[in-house]
C-alpha cells in the first residue's frame, strides 16, 4: 500500500520539522524527492541522509521569479513533477490592532501566493500525464482562528478555498488537490509560541499531547498515494481532536 | 489546406475526439466541438508544444475557433 515508486515529488519548507518528515515519508515510499527551502545546509544534510533519489533546490518563496522557476527546476532535476507538497510557511504574529501592512503582506505572499504560483507551475505536466497530487499544508488556525495570527490564519484559510476551487477544475484530469491541517505540532515554529499560548492550546487537545511531524507526514503520504485518487478538495485535520471539523 | 491547418486539425481531432469534417474554419471549440474551458487550455498547451511557440494568456483567450487557432499560429510561427 502507498507505493510511490516512479513518482517525483517537490516538497517546500523541507528544511523545517514537518517538511523534512514529509520528504522522508515520500522517499521511503519510493518517490524521488526535490527538497526546497531557504536554508541550503539543512536541505543538503537531509538529502545526504535520504540518498540518491533526493535533490536539493533552494528557493526563497518571497521572490516571485524564484517561485515561478522552482517547478521547472524540479522537472529538470527529476524528469517530471507528479506530487507537489506546499508545506513552507512563515509566521509574523502580532495583535490585529498592531499588525503592519508588511507583517500582513509577507505572510500572505509566502504562505498563499507562493502556493498559488507553485500549483500553477506544476499543473501543466500533471494535466498532460493525467495524474497529479497537490497537497497543501494548511493549519487548524485557518479554520478556528487564533489571536495574534490574523495574517497566518487568513493565509491558511485562503489555501483551503484555493485548493477546493482548483480541485474542481482539475478533478477530471486525474489530479487531486487536498489540504492537511495540522493542529499543535512540536516543531521550531510552535516553539515560538509563549508558555501561556502553549498552555491554553494544550488544555484544549483531547489527545492531551502535541502531535509529531511524522503524524503529519503520514497524512500527506496517504493523500499522495494512488489509493487516495477519489479524495479531492478535502482538508484532512490532524489535530488530536482539538477541533473536530 | 496549409500544413499548419493540418497539424492544428490533427491536435483538435485527437484531443476532443471529434470527426475531422466537423473541424471547420468557424467551428467553435466550446460551442461546436464539445470542449470545456479546461480543454481549451489543454489545446493551447498542445499548440505551444507542436509549434514551439509561446501563447500568452491574453492571446489564448482570443482563440475560440479552429480558424482563430490557425490564424494565430500562422502569424506567430
Amino acid at each position: 500500500m502507498f507505493d510511490l515508486t516512479g513518482k517525483n515529488a517537490l516538497v517546500t519548507g523541507a528544511s523545517g520539522g514537518i517538511g523534512g518528515e514529509i520528504a522522508k515519508a515520500l522517499y521511503a515510499a519510493g518517490a524521488t524527492v526535490a527538497l526546497s527551502g531557504t536554508r541550503e545546509e539543512p536541505l543538503k544534510a537531509l538529502a545526504a541522509e535520504l540518498g540518491a533519489r533526493a535533490h536539493v533546490l533552494p528557493c526563497n518563496l518571497s521572490d516571485a521569479e524564484a517561485v515561478t522557476a522552482l517547478p521547472k527546476q524540479a522537472i529538470e532535476a527529476m524528469g517530471s513533477l507528479d506530487i507537489l507538497v506546499n508545506n513552507a510557511g512563515i509566521t509574523r504574529d502580532n495583535l490585529f490592532m498592531r499588525m503592519s501592512d508588511d507583517e500582513w503582506q509577507s505572510v500572505i505572499d509566502v504562505n498563499l501566493t507562493s502556493t498559488f504560483r507553485l500549483c500553477k507551475g506544476a499543473l501543466r505536466g500533471m494535466m498532460k500525464s493525467r495524474w497529479g497530487r497537490i497537497i497543501n499544508i494548511s493549519s487548524i488556525v485557518g479554520a478556528t482562528g487564533n489571536p495574534g495570527q490574523g495574517n497566518y490564519a487568513a493565509s491558511k484559510a485562503g489555501m483551503v478555498g484555493m485548493s477546493k476551487s482548483l480541485a474542481y477544475e482539475v478533478a477530471s484530469r486525474g489530479i487531486t488537490v487536498n489540504c492537511v491541517a495540522p493542529g499543535f505540532i512540536a516543531t521550531a515554529m510552535t516553539d515560538k509560541l509563549n508558555d501561556e499560548q502553549k498552555g491554553k492550546i494544550n488544555d484544549q487537545i483531547p489527545a492531551a499531547r502535541m502531535g509529531t511531524p511524522e503524524e503529519i507526514a503520514a497524512a500527506v503520504l496517504y493523500l499522495a498515494a494512488p489509493e487516495a485518487g477519489y479524495v479531492t478538495g478535502a482538508t484532512l485535520h490532524v489535530n488530536g481532536g482539538m477541533a473536530m471539523i | 489546406m496549409s500544413d499548419i491547418a493540418d497539424r492544428v486539425k490533427k491536435i483538435v481531432v485527437e484531443h476532443l475526439d471529434v470527426e475531422e469534417d466537423k473541424v471547420t474554419e468557424n467551428a467553435s471549440f466550446i460551442d461546436d466541438l464539445g470542449a470545456d474551458s479546461l480543454d481549451t487550455v489543454e489545446l493551447v498547451m498542445a499548440f505551444e508544444e507542436e509549434f514551439g511557440i509561446e501563447i500568452p494568456d491574453d492571446a489564448a483567450e482570443t482563440i475560440q475557433t479552429f480558424g482563430d487557432a490557425v490564424g494565430f499560429i500562422t502569424k506567430a510561427s
